[in-house]
């Protein structure tokens, strides 16, 4: 090899634009027919949307509902609380850019430009007041702000943890009210509603689910025969019933089972069911990653004097979840669908809130297409941002590498 | 290291093993072993596959349990107590022929996992005493790599190191070398030898009969559950008493 150095070629470079074109796109004659029918058919899909979209669809149930979908029924007087938590949120996420980089800011960013254009968004002051635009403009600079509050001392990883768990208990106190207040009534749970409750529902659904659904993977797995025999039972019981009828369950026969002066909260029974009916659906995509683990993993951190507990916590755990990421976050988008099921026990999540405005004007009821696709799009947002978030996760585990 | 220059201190017995049996099922896998290990002896077995010897050792760190019999390590009897197996844990350490190095971890992490868990130890000893046992292995410059990154011979070194770093009275080796390429395998028999001649308890299930005859104290041949004979290496080759040794030998040795 070495008598012939010439022998050795370097590999042709990747082709340029207009070779990649001409290979990928018109090589054989039958390809450039298909190229051409199918730039064809997408150029009329794509202007038939376009000018539907923009000249055709009346958008007006969308721009005079705002309200109701940002928040349902909550206290128009009472919103500057639902504003003071987007602020809450978007803080955090300039400081988690900061700190944990990556992902986090990818969403710090798209959460300030996503507000900062809706502040300045062309409509009628009547539709969305200057009051309201002030508060949304102040978003981007709590971003902003929070991105060089990273900078400091309190740019640790656990601060903003902390940060993140303490303003979830504030944020809740916030929309509840308190008695003893007068500037902080009591708002009924009943009256939240729109986006603001679908997220409710979502996020407590997803943060409760996924360390109940890691508990009862384990306990699937354990030797105790009780605890082993409960985690079956529970997991199979649920995945044997659709969620509607948990939900139903929660919401009417548990007041029920519970002494008269306990009453449980409308949006709490509707969270509890979420939660019961997603962990078990995630104890069985943990399970299999949990089985996925060699057994000589688990026989080396023995050998080494880790008890069971550490085995479990530093060896199988972190290896078990990065396998089943995938899975575990198509279960959160499917959560956060499912949460217009809510409807059914008269809650006024964001899907609700559409057939309301369509049904409230009698000149709005044919515009069901407009309404359905503009939460179509909200839902696709949140969605795919959940999804590309999982994407960047496991790139940065390193899924499949290491 | 010869047994005739064994200090006094020495001698005391770290490992007695006195007829243990074992059951995989209906299958007796080990069928009444007796041994006994002293301080900074090593210890070679040998025997055909599927004769008992990796069954063997890993009943000396409880990760098969023994059905009948008794096993104390440095004066600890194994039963189901499960601290009494978690304080014995900790003063062996186990090679394996797959590595099982955590591959989520780098090579410094494995390394400082149990110190740091299992011993409870600061952070700044414990990657003090992984950086010179990374040292010690010849790789230092890996440490902040992950297993996938490095070759066989290097993943070995870090086991090596990663069960050093516990500080165990005793090494379990169960074949370190038979997963490993050619080339690779001197490179961890050298850091073995090294760490017989600085006087650990080590017993190694390998088929590298060069290793035995330079390394080992003594050499045990297994065979169908059993010990079938014990020697030193010297007269373990050259003279074998039993006849199914001397098959095995020639079995190994002419190819």
């Amino acid at each position: 090899m070495s008598s012939h150095p010439a022998a050795v070629v370097r590999p042709p470079a990747p082709p340029g634009p207009v070779r990649w074109l001409k290979k990928n796109l018109f090589s054989p004659w039958y390809n450039t027919v298909l190229t051409v029918l199918a730039a064809t058919f997408l150029f009329f899909v794509l202007k038939g949307v376009f000018t539907w979209v923009c000249f055709r669809a009346n958008w007006t149930p969308v721009t005079h509902s705002l309200r109701l979908f940002a928040a349902g029924q909550y206290p128009p007087e009472q919103l500057w609380r639902v504003g003071i938590i987007l602020w809450m949120i978007s803080f955090l996420f300039g400081l988690s850019g900061r700190v944990w980089r990556g992902t986090f800011m990818v969403f710090a960013r798209g959460l300030a430009i996503a507000l900062g254009a809706l502040a300045l968004i062309p409509l009628n002051l009547s539709l969305l007041g200057i009051g309201a635009r002030l508060w949304l403009l102040a978003n981007p600079a709590l971003v902003f702000v929070g991105y060089h509050v990273g900078h400091t001392r309190v740019g640790k990883g656990r601060w903003v943890l902390l940060g993140w768990g303490l303003s979830f208990v504030l944020m809740i106190l916030l929309l509840t009210g308190l008695p003893a207040i007068p500037w902080l009534p009591p708002v009924e749970s009943g009256l939240w509603g729109g986006l603001l409750l679908t997220f409710l529902l979502a996020v407590v659904g997803i943060a409760a689910s996924f360390p109940i659904g890691v508990l009862l993977a384990l306990g699937r797995r354990s030797t105790l025969p009780v605890v082993k025999g409960f985690c079956i039972v529970f997991i199979e019981t649920i995945r044997g019933v659709p969620l509607v009828t948990i939900l139903f369950m929660f919401s009417i026969i548990l007041p029920l089972f519970l002494p008269e002066n306990v009453r449980v909260d409308r949006v709490l029974r509707a969270m509890m069911a979420m939660t019961v009916f997603a962990s078990a659906y995630m104890a069985e995509n943990v399970r299999g990653g949990l089985q996925a683990i060699p057994r000589g993993q688990i026989e080396a951190a023995k050998a080494l004097g880790l008890n069971g507990f550490q085995t479990t916590l530093l060896i199988v755990l972190p290896q078990a979840l990065r396998m089943v990421i995938p899975a575990i976050v198509g279960q959160f988008i499917a959560l956060f669908m499912d949460t217009t099921l809510a409807y059914i026990v008269g809650l006024t999540e964001l899907l609700t809130v559409a057939r309301a405005v369509l049904q409230s004007n009698s000149e709005w009821l044919l515009l069901d297409m407009e309404v359905f696709l503009f939460i179509a799009a909200i839902f696709w947002v949140f969605t795919y941002s959940m999804s590309y978030a999982s994407r960047r996760l496991e790139m940065a585990l390193g899924v499949g590498k290491r | 290291m010869n047994p005739n220059d064994e200090t006094p201190s020495s001698t005391d017995e770290i490992i007695i093993c006195r007829d243990v049996h074992k059951w995989f099922d209906d299958f007796h896998v080990l069928r009444g072993v007796s041994l006994t290990v002293k301080r900074q002896e090593v210890i070679v077995i040998c025997g055909p596959s599927g004769s008992g010897k990796s069954t063997f050792i890993r009943t000396i760190n409880r990760l098969e349990e023994h059905q009948r019999g008794q096993i104390i390590v440095d004066g600890i009897e194994l039963t189901h107590d499960i601290r009494n197996i978690e304080a014995v844990r900790r003063e062996i350490g186990m090679v394996f022929q797959q590595f099982n190095l955590f591959p989520h971890l780098t090579v410094l992490q494995n390394i400082t996992l149990a110190p740091l868990w299992a011993r409870k130890w600061p952070k700044a000893r414990a990657e003090e005493v992984a950086m010179q046992l990374l040292e010690r292995v010849g790789i230092p410059e890996q440490a902040h790599k992950y297993p996938g990154q490095l070759s066989g011979g290097q993943q070995q070194r870090v086991a090596i190191a990663r069960a050093l770093a516990m500080q165990p009275k005793i090494m379990l080796f169960d074949e370190p070398t038979s997963a490993l390429d050619p080339e690779m395998i001197k490179e961890v028999l050298d850091v073995m030898r090294e760490l017989a001649q600085s006087g650990m308890t080590m017993i190694v299930v390998t088929h590298e009969m060069g290793f035995a005859k330079e390394a080992a104290d003594r050499i045990v041949f297994f065979d169908q559950g059993n010990i079938v004979e014990e020697n030193t290496p010297a007269e373990f080759f050259r003279n074998p008493r039993e006849e199914r040794t001397r098959l095995f030998l020639s079995q190994i040795l002419t190819h």
